[in-house]
C-alpha cells in the first residue's frame, strides 16, 4: 500500500506502508547501522517517527521483543528486509511491525528525508496513507503533542533484577534494556522503581547508589514531583543520571536544558574526556542538552564534552556524590573504555559513601 | 598532543612494483601520507622503485628515491638524507618488512632515525606466529587451535582434542603442496601421511578449519592517546576459505546481528590496544553461522589493501589520518576532512552498501588454475555504492570490464543443470554466476547455501534479481516495473535484452517515464552533517542532492577501471595528472571511476568523484546530469578510448584527439590507408575474418607470423605462430576472444623494438623520448626492458623515428599524447602499431624527462598549442643519465602459468632504475624486480635449437664470469663444440637426478631457458621454469634479457653497486659525480 510522510512544513516523502494505520510525531533519525533492535527497544524514542538512515533493515529479523510494542511511534525504512537470515531470527521485521500495529513507511529515500531535518531541525510529522486528503494531515499534524511520555512509559511496580555486590535503584523515565543490562553486567543488583517513587521509597530500599534513568521527550516536561525527588536525593547516596537523567539532575540542581537542531542519535559519537584527554565513541539518543552557560553559579561542572558541536556530555557536583553523562553506558562491559565518569560513580558505591 | 617537535625531515617507504596481493592501494596510501605530511612543512623523502606511481612524482615530496627497496639502497638514502623519522606502515608489506630489517639492521639507531607510528616491537607481535599467538592468548582472543606433530599418532591425538575438519599443512613447502582439509580420521591420516612425506623436514602444521565460517573484517585506529575507533566492518560474501582479496565484499556487514558486531568491534579494540598499534589496523575474523564463537584469523598491523576499501566506502582517510598520527597528533586533533566542522576522532556511518568485486587475470592466464583459495589471484578489484545489495554487485558487474552488464554469463547456459549443480561446489571466478545460473534453474537457495556456505542472506538477493528478470520476461512494461528494475540496478541494456528492445529505445522509454538516478553524497556520516566532499553514487530514489551548478566550465576526465595485466596504476596517473592539469587551467574537473584502490578516486583529486561502472549508460548518465563542456578519454586507457565512439554517438563532445582519428589508428585498413599516404612502411600484414583466409594469408606472408584480434590491450590473445597447423588452433580461440572484432596477421620481423611517447598539437609533435626495448620484437612491449636513452640505435635511425612519429602524428590529427611502437629490422624502422592514447610509459618518461607529460597534452586537447606553452617540436635534448624499466611478474601467485615471454603480455607492474652509468641503471632495475641474481654458482643452459648459437656467445660470457656451467643433451653439445665447458645434466624425463631435482636442492642457481619452436605445450621447459618459480631462482627466457645480465654482472664485479640519487637531482642537473 502506497503512503507517505508528511512534515509539518509541508514536505511529502512517498513510500510503502506495512499496513494501514497512521502515526503522528516529532520525526528523528538515527545513523546507527545495525541497531534497529535496540531503537524499537528504547523508551526514549517513545512518541516519536525515527527515521533509519542505513538503508537495509531487518536483514537478521527479530531476535526477541517479539510481543513487545515498539516505543517508536513510526518507523521509517528504505528497504525492508522480506528474508532475514540468521540463526537466532525467530520472525521478520515486517510481521512484527504488523503484529505489533507499529506504523511504518518503506521504501522511502530515508537519505532525502534525514537531509531535511538536519538542514530544518526536527519537526513533526505524519505517516499516512498516500491517498489521504491534506484537511485530514492537517487535522492529525495540529493533534496536541503529548508531553506526558515518561509517566506513559515507567514501570508501574517496582522490579529487581541481577545479583550482585552493590544495590542501585534506578528511577524509571523510560530506562532503556541495555542500560539496565550495564549495570547488571557491572555487578550490580539492580531495583527499578516507577518515576512516581518518592525520596524516602527509595532511601528506604537502602541503595549503594541511585541511577536516574533515561527517558523520552523534553526535560522540561517532566512532571515537577520527580524532578523534586531528584532534589531531595542529591548528596544522600552516591547519584548517576543518564540522558534524560542527566537533564533532569541538572534542572533540579538549577541548570537550564536546551533544543539542539536535530538531535544526536547513533552510535558512533565521540567524546572528550577534559582530565585525561581521551576521546571514546558513544551511544546516543536525545534532543536536548544542558546548557553549558547555565552552569555558572550551580555547583555542576564539566567532564566530558562533544568533540563535533561542544555540547554538555558529562557533568560532577563539585562537592555532591553526583555524576551524570549524556550518552548510553554500553551493555558489553569489556570495551571498558568509556567508564571514566561511570567508573567513579560505580568507585563510590563500593566503597559505600 | 601536537606533532612530535624533533621531526623535520621524514621518510617514506613505498610498497614497490605492482604484484598480486600489493597493488595500487599503496600508491594512494603513499601519496596522500606524503601530501599528509608536507602540509604540516616537513621534508619528506620518498623511496620507492615504482615509477607508474604517482607518489614518485618530483611535486608529491621534495626528495624522491626511485631506487631499489633493499637494505643496501635505504641504508644509503638514510646516509645521504639522515632523516629524523621514518614512516613505514604505509608500503604494504613491502615497506614494513623493509623497516623491521632497517631497524634489525641497526641502521636506524646508527643514524638515530626514528621509527614513526606502531613501533617494531608492535609490529613483531603481530607479525610473528608465536608473539602473536601469546599476545591473544593474554587478552582472551581465540586464535584457531593449531600444533605442529611429526606424525599421526600427533595429529590424531589433537583431532580427538579439537575435532574435524581439520586443515593439513606440511611445513617448507611451497604452494601448499602436499596439504588438504580433512573431515574425518581417515582423510586425517591420508593427508598427514601424504604431507609428513612432502615436508621437507618431516613435519605438518595441523590447524582447526573454520572453511566456511563467515569471513568478517574490522579496520580500526588508535592514536598514541590510546583513542581507538573503527573505521568500517566488512562481510566476505565468500566464507572463510577464499583469501578476501578474491571474495566479493561488502561494506558495512549484513548478515550479523548488532550484538555480533558489538563483539567483534570490541575485539579488534581489545587487540589494536594489546599490539600498541599506532595508525591503522585491519583484523580478520572467523564468525561461526550458527553460534557466536569466532576467531581471529590475521592481524595486519598496516594499512592495507582492506585499509584502501574501507577509505573509499566510507570517505574516511585512513592513511592521511595514520600519517597524521605517525608524527603525534591524537585523533580529535585532525580535523575530518569530510565535514571540515567535525574531528577525525569519530566512528564513520554510512547509509548505503558497498561491493567489492575482484578482477581477476585468467582471460590472459588461460592455462592458470582458476581455482579461488588462501592465495591470492586477483590483480585488481572495482567498488560500487548503491542502497540494496542487488543494486550495488550489478553495478559491481558491470565495472568489472569482463564483457559482461549483468549477473549473467552467457556460457553458463549451454550447460546442464547437473553440470551447473556440480559446477558449484568450485570456487573460482565464476561462481557467483554460476549461483545465479542455479537459481534461474529452479534450484532452491538452501541447497546452494549448504554446497557453497554463501549466507542465505546474499542467496536470496540473487534469487530477486532472477526474480525481476523474469518479471521484465513476462510483464507488459509500465513506470512501476521500469522504476522498480532500475532501482534494482538493471542496466538499460539488460532490461533490453529482456523485453526484446535495443538499449537507445529502453533509455527513451525511461526517460519518457522520467525515471533517471539521483545521485547521493558518500559524506562518513549518513547525512548527519553537512558535508563538503564532492563524492557521489547514483541510486534510483526520490531525491537527487548533488547541486551541479558551477560558474567554471566543466571538463569531464573518464578513468581506467580495475588494475589488470595490460592496464596498471600507469593510467590512473594520467587521470589524476589531467584532472590537475585541468584545475590548474580553472575548469572544474569530474572524474569517473570504480576503482577503490587508486589516487584518481580520492575525493579531493578532482573537483567532483563520480563512483560508477564505466559504461555508455553510466558515464551518459552523469553528462546528462553534470553537462560538461566535453569529456577527456586519452588518459584512461583502453577502457575510456571504448567509450568514445558511444559518447560521441550521443552528441557528447569529446577534447583531443577525434573519435574518427582514434579509429583510422586502430582500424587496421584505415591505419593502412594512413600509412600508404604517408609513406611509412611496416611490416607486412592482413586482416581476416576468417580461419580460411587467414591460412591462406599467412602462407602467402610466410612463417612466423604474429596473429592477434584488433582493439586489445596488452597483446591479449597475441601469438607467434608458426605452422598452419598452430594457426588453425588459434583461430578457434582468438575469434572467440574478440566476436566483433577481426584478426589481424602480420609477418613476425626479428629486430630491435623501440617505443615512443610523443605530444601532437596537430601541427607540431614533441618526442620527450626514444625508449629501446632490450628484448627483440615478440616479447611484449610490457615486459621487456625499456632503456632510455637508446644505447644501440644510430642517429639516422632516430631521425626516421622522429619523423615517422611526426608524420603519423599529424596524419592522424592527434591533439594529446600517443604512443608508437617500432620494429628496427634490416637497417629500416618498421612501425608495429599506433595508439593514440595515454600509454603504459608516460610516467616513466614523464620523470625521467622532466616533462610533464599529461600536464602539456591536457593543455593541448583543450586547445593550447605546443608553441604556446614554450616546447618546441622534435626530439628534447637527451638527458645525460640513463633510466631502465624493468617488468616485475607475479609468477609465485599464478600455478600453472608458464613464465617465458612472449607477445601476449604477463607483467603485473614494473620499476625504474635510473643512473648515470648504464648498467648500474640496468643492476638497480634488475635488483629492484627483486630478481635474485647469484653472484657466483651453477647457470643452467637449455634452449631452442635455433638460440643455440647465441648462446654459445652468451655462455662463453657467463663462463669468463667463472660461472659453473651445466646444460641440457642438446645445449651442451653445442656448447662443447664451442669450446665451452658445460656439464650434461638429466632432462626431466630421463633419470632421477633430473634438473628439478637440482633446482630443488639449490644445485642450479639460475636457468637461461627458450621456448623450443612450436606452441605445443613443451612439457620439460614449462617444468623447469616452474621450478624455477617456486624456489625463487631467476629463470631467463629471452637470450637479450640473458646477455645484459651478464653485462651487469661484468659491473658488478667492478664498480660501487649502492648509489643513490634523488629524482629531483637528477632532473636538476646537479650530484653527477657517480
Amino acid at each position: 500500500m502506497k503512503g507517505k510522510l508528511v512534515l509539518e512544513d509541508g514536505s511529502v516523502f512517498h513510500g510503502e506502508l506495512v499496513q494501514a494505520c497512521d502515526a503522528v510525531g516529532e520525526v528523528v533519525f538515527y545513523t546507527g547501522m545495525g541497531g534497529y533492535h535496540d531503537v524499537l527497544s528504547d523508551p526514549s524514542y517513545s512518541g516519536q517517527i525515527v527515521t533509519m538512515t542505513y538503508p537495509l533493515m531487518g536483514n537478521i529479523g527479530m531476535i526477541d521483543l517479539l510481543e513487545q510494542k515498539p516505543f517508536v511511534g513510526g518507523f521509517i525504512i528504505s528497504e525492508l528486509c522480506e528474508k532475514p537470515n540468521h540463526y537466532l531470527n525467530k520472525t521478520t521485521l515486517c510481521e512484527y511491525l504488523e503484529k505489533t500495529n507499529t506504523p511504518c513507511l518503506y521504501n522511502v529515500d530515508t537519505r532525502a528525508i534525514t537531509r531535511h531535518i538536519r538542514n530544518n531541525g526536527t519537526m513533526r510529522g505524519v505517516i499516512v496513507a498516500d491517498d489521504m486528503l491534506q484537511a485530514d494531515v492537517d487535522a492529525l499534524l495540529t493533534q496536541a503533542a503529548v508531553t506526558n511520555l515518561v509517566e506513559a512509559v515507567t514501570t508501574k511496580e517496582a522490579y529487581a533484577v541481577g545479583e550482585g555486590d552493590v544495590h542501585v535503584v534506578v528511577l524509571d523515565l523510560g530506562v532503556k534494556p541495555g542500560v539496565l543490562d550495564f549495570l547488571q553486567n557491572k555487578g550490580a543488583r539492580v531495583t527499578v522503581v516507577p518515576a512516581t517513587a518518592t525520596a524516602d521509597e527509595i532511601l528506604a530500599l537502602d541503595p549503594s547508589g541511585i541511577v536516574i534513568s533515561n527517558g523520552p521527550g523534553n526535560p522540561k516536561d517532566v512532571s515537577a514531583d520527580v524532578v523534586a525527588t531528584v532534589k531531595a536525593l542529591a548528596g544522600k547516596k552516591p547519584m548517576l543520571g543518564v540522558a534524560l537523567g542527566h537533564q533532569v539532575i541538572a534542572l533540579a540542581l538549577g541548570a537550564d536544558t536546551k533544543k539542539l537542531k536535530f538531535g544526536h542519535r547513533g552510535a558512533n559519537q565521540p567524546v572528550k574526556d577534559l582530565a585525561n584527554g581521551r576521546v571514546y565513541i558513544m551511544s546516543e539518543n536525545y534532543s536536548y542538552v544542558v546548557d553549558e552557560a547555565s552552569l555558572a553559579g550551580t555547583e555542576l561542572e564539566v567532564l566530558q564534552k562533544n568533540v563535533n558541536d561542544d555540547s554538555v556530555e558529562a557533568l560532577r557536583h563539585k562537592s555532591l556524590p553526583i555524576f551524570t553523562i549524556q550518552y548510553y553506558p554500553e551493555a558489553n562491559v569489556e570495551t571498558a573504555d568509556n567508564y571514566e565518569v561511570v567508573g567513579q560513580f560505580w568507585a563510590l558505591m563500593e566503597k559505600g559513601e | 598532543m601536537p606533532r612530535k617537535a624533533n621531526l623535520k625531515k621524514v621518510m617514506v617507504i613505498g610498497s614497490g612494483p605492482i604484484v598480486i596481493g600489493q597493488a595500487a592501494e599503496f600508491d594512494y596510501a603513499g601519496t596522500q601520507a606524503c601530501r599528509a605530511l608536507k602540509e604540516e612543512g616537513l621534508e619528506v623523502v620518498l623511496v620507492n622503485s615504482n615509477p607508474a606511481t604517482i607518489m614518485t612524482d618530483a611535486n608529491i615530496a621534495d626528495r624522491v628515491y626511485i631506487e631499489p627497496l633493499t637494505v643496501d639502497f635505504l641504508e644509503e638514502i638514510i646516509a645521504k638524507e639522515r632523516p629524523d623519522g621514518l614512516l613505514a606502515t604505509l608500503g604494504g608489506q613491502a615497506g614494513l618488512n623493509l623497516a623491521v630489517k632497517l631497524a634489525e639492521d641497526g641502521v636506524l639507531r646508527n643514524y638515530n632515525v626514528e621509527l614513526l607510528g606502531t613501533s617494531l616491537e608492535a609490529i613483531k607481535k603481530a607479525e610473528d606466529r608465536e608473539m602473536f599467538k601469546d599476545t591473544m592468548q593474554a587478552i582472551g582472543e581465540p586464535i584457531p587451535e593449531s600444533v605442529i606433530v611429526e606424525d599421526i599418532e600427533g595429529a590424531l591425538n589433537f583431532a580427538a582434542e579439537i575435532g574435524y575438519p581439520l586443515i593439513v599443512r606440511p611445513a617448507y613447502t611451497l604452494g601448499g603442496t602436499g596439504g588438504g582439509i580433512a573431515e574425518n580420521e581417515e582423510e586425517l591420516i591420508d593427508t598427514v601421511t601424504r604431507g609428513l612425506k612432502y615436508s621437507m623436514i618431516g613435519q605438518v602444521l595441523i590447524e582447526r578449519s573454520v572453511a566456511g565460517w563467515k569471513e568478517i573484517e574490522f579496520e580500526v585506529m588508535r592514536d598514541a592517546n590510546d583513542n581507538c575507533i573503527t573505521i568500517c566492518s566488512m562481510e566476505n560474501v565468500d566464507p572463510v576459505g577464499v583469501h578476501t582479496g578474491d571474495s566479493i565484499v561488502v561494506a558495512p556487514t549484513q548478515t550479523l546481528t548488532d550484538a555480533e558486531n558489538q563483539m567483534l568491534r570490541s575485539a579488534s579494540i581489545k587487540i589494536i590496544r594489546a599490539l600498541g598499534i599506532e595508525g591503522g589496523c585491519n583484523a580478520q575474523y572467523a564468525l561461526d553461522p550458527n553460534s557466536n564463537r569466532y576467531y581471529v584469523i590475521e592481524v595486519n598491523p598496516r594499512v592495507s589493501r582492506s585499509s584502501a576499501l574501507a577509505s573509499k566506502a566510507t570517505g574516511y582517510p585512513i592513511a592521511k589520518v595514520t600519517s597524521k598520527i605517525a608524527i603525534g597528533y591524537s585523533l580529535d586533533e585532525i580535523t575530518n576532512a569530510v565535514t571540515k566542522t567535525t574531528k577525525a576522532c569519530f566512528e564513520p556511518t554510512i547509509d548505503y552498501i558497498v561491493t567489492k568485486f575482484p578482477r581477476w587475470p585468467f582471460d590472459k592466464f588461460v592455462s592458470a588454475d582458476r581455482t579461488l583459495g588462501t592465495q591470492m589471484k586477483a590483480t585488481g578489484e572495482v567498488m560500487s555504492l548503491e542502497r540494496s545489495f542487488e543494486a550495488s554487485i550489478l553495478k559491481a558487474i558491470r565495472s568489472l570490464e569482463i564483457g559482461l552488464i549483468h549477473l549473467h554469463m552467457e556460457e553458463l547456459e549451454a550447460l546442464t543443470t547437473e553440470e551447473i549443480h556440480a559446477k558449484l561446489k568450485c570456487s573460482d571466478d565464476q561462481r557467483f554466476f554460476v549461483v545465479a545460473e542455479a537459481i534461474r534453474r529452479g534450484i532452491a537457495t538452501e541447497e546452494i547455501h549448504a554446497i557453497t556456505r554463501i549466507d542465505n542472506w546474499f542467496l536470496d538477493k540473487v534469487a530477486n534479481i532472477v526474480a525481476m528478470e523474469n518479471e521484465l520476461k513476462s510483464e507488459a512494461m509500465t513506470a512501476d516495473l521500469m522504476q522498480r528494475a532500475k532501482k534494482m540496478g538493471f542496466a538499460d541494456k539488460t532490461i533490453a535484452g529482456l523485453i526484446g528492445k535495443t538499449m537507445e529505445e529502453v533509455r527513451e522509454i525511461r526517460k519518457g517515464f522520467g525515471i533517471v538516478p539521483s545521485y547521493k553524497m558518500v559524506d562518513t556520516c549518513a547525512a548527519e552533517f553537512e558535508a563538503v566532499t564532492p563524492y557521489f553514487y547514483s541510486s534510483y530514489t526520490q531525491e537527487d542532492e548533488v547541486n551541479v551548478a558551477s560558474d567554471k566550465k566543466k571538463v569531464m576526465v573518464l578513468g581506467s577501471g580495475p588494475i589488470r595485466i595490460g592496464q596498471g596504476v600507469e593510467f590512473d596517473y594520467c587521470s589524476v595528472h589531467s584532472v590537475w592539469a585541468l584545475r590548474q587551467m580553472g575548469y572544474e574537473s569530474i572524474i569517473v571511476n570504480n576503482n577503490p584502490e587508486t589516487v584518481s578516486t580520492d575525493f579531493d583529486t578532482s573537483d567532483r568523484l563520480y563512483f560508477e561502472p564505466l559504461t555508455p549508460e553510466d558515464v551518459l548518465n552523469i553528462i546528462d546530469k553534470e553537462q560538461p563542456e566535453g569529456v577527456i578519454v586519452q588518459f584512461g586507457g583502453q577502457t575510456a578510448i571504448n567509450l568514445s565512439a558511444a559518447l560521441a554517438k550521443a552528441g557528447v563532445k569529446i577534447f583531443g584527439t577525434s573519435v574518427d582519428d582514434i579509429d583510422r589508428a586502430e582500424d587496421r585498413e584505415r591505419f593502412d590507408a594512413l600509412l600508404e599516404e604517408t609513406g611509412i612502411p611496416r611490416p607486412q600484414g592482413v586482416t581476416v575474418t576468417n580461419a580460411e583466409d587467414a591460412i591462406i594469408q599467412a602462407e602467402k606472408i610466410g612463417y612466423p607470423v604474429v596473429v592477434r584480434p584488433s582493439y586489445v590491450l596488452g597483446g591479449r590473445a597475441m601469438e607467434i605462430v608458426y605452422s598452419s597447423e598452430e594457426l588453425k588452433d588459434y583461430m578457434q580461440r582468438a575469434v572467440k576472444a574478440s566476436p566483433e572484432h577481426p584478426v589481424l596477421v602480420d609477418r613476425y620481423m626479428q629486430g630491435t623494438e623501440v617505443e615512443v611517447d610523443g605530444i601532437s598539437d596537430g601541427e607540431e609533435v614533441l618526442i620527450p623520448g626514444i625508449m629501446e626495448h632490450v628484448e627483440r620484437a615478440g616479447v611484449h612491449s610490457g615486459d621487456s626492458i625499456a632503456v632510455y636513452p637508446p644505447q644501440t640505435l644510430s642517429q639516422e635511425i632516430k631521425d626516421t623515428i622522429i619523423d615517422y612519429t611526426t608524420r603519423l602524428a599529424k596524419g592522424l590529427n592527434v591533439k594529446g599524447v600517443l604512443n608508437i611502437q617500432y620494429i628496427i629490422a634490416h637497417d629500416g624502422v618498421f612501425v608495429i602499431e599506433v595508439n593514440p592514447r595515454s600509454s603504459r610509459t608516460i610516467p616513466f618518461l614523464s620523470k625521467v624527462t622532466n616533462i610533464p607529460m599529461i600536464n602539456v597534452a591536457t593543455r593541448i586537447a583543450m586547445g593550447a598549442t605546443l608553441k604556446e606553452l614554450g616546447y618546441k617540436p622534435g626530439l628534447l635534448e637527451e638527458k645525460p643519465y640513463v633510466a631502465v624499466k624493468a617488468p616485475v611478474f607475479s609468477f609465485a601467485k599464478m600455478q600453472q602459468v608458464d613464465i617465458s615471454l612472449g607477445p601476449e603480455m604477463k607483467s603485473t607492474g614494473e620499476v625504474m632504475g635510473t643512473d648515470y652509468y648504464y648498467a648500474r641503471a640496468l643492476y638497480k632495475a634488475i635488483t629492484g624486480a627483486g630478481m635474485n641474481i647469484p653472484m657466483f654458482g651453477t647457470v643452467l643452459f637449455t634452449v631452442a635449437d635455433k638460440d643455440k648459437q647465441e648462446a654459445c656467445e652468451l655462455a662463453k660470457l657467463f663462463a669468463d664470469l667463472g660461472y659453473h656451467l651445466v646444460a641440457t643433451e642438446g645445449t651442451a653439445k653445442a656448447l662443447q663444440e664451442a669450446g665451452i665447458k658445460a656439464e650434461r645434466v638429466q632432462k626431466v624425463h630421463e633419470h632421477k637426478a633430473d634438473i628439478i631435482q637440482m633446482i630443488k636442492t639449490g644445485k642450479i642457481n639460475m636457468v637461461i631457458n627458450t621456448l623450443t619452436q612450436g606452441r605445443a605445450m613443451e612439457r620439460d621447459g614449462f617444468k623447469i621454469r616452474r621450478a624455477t618459480v617456486e624456489h625463487a631462482i631467476p629463470c631467463l627466457t629471452s637470450m637479450d634479457t640473458a646477455k645484459e645480465i651478464a653485462r651487469v654482472l661484468n659491473f658488478m664485479r667492478e664498480r660501487r653497486l649502492v648509489y643513490a640519487l634523488a629524482l629531483q637531482d637528477y632532473i636538476g642537473g646537479g650530484d653527477q659525480l657517480a
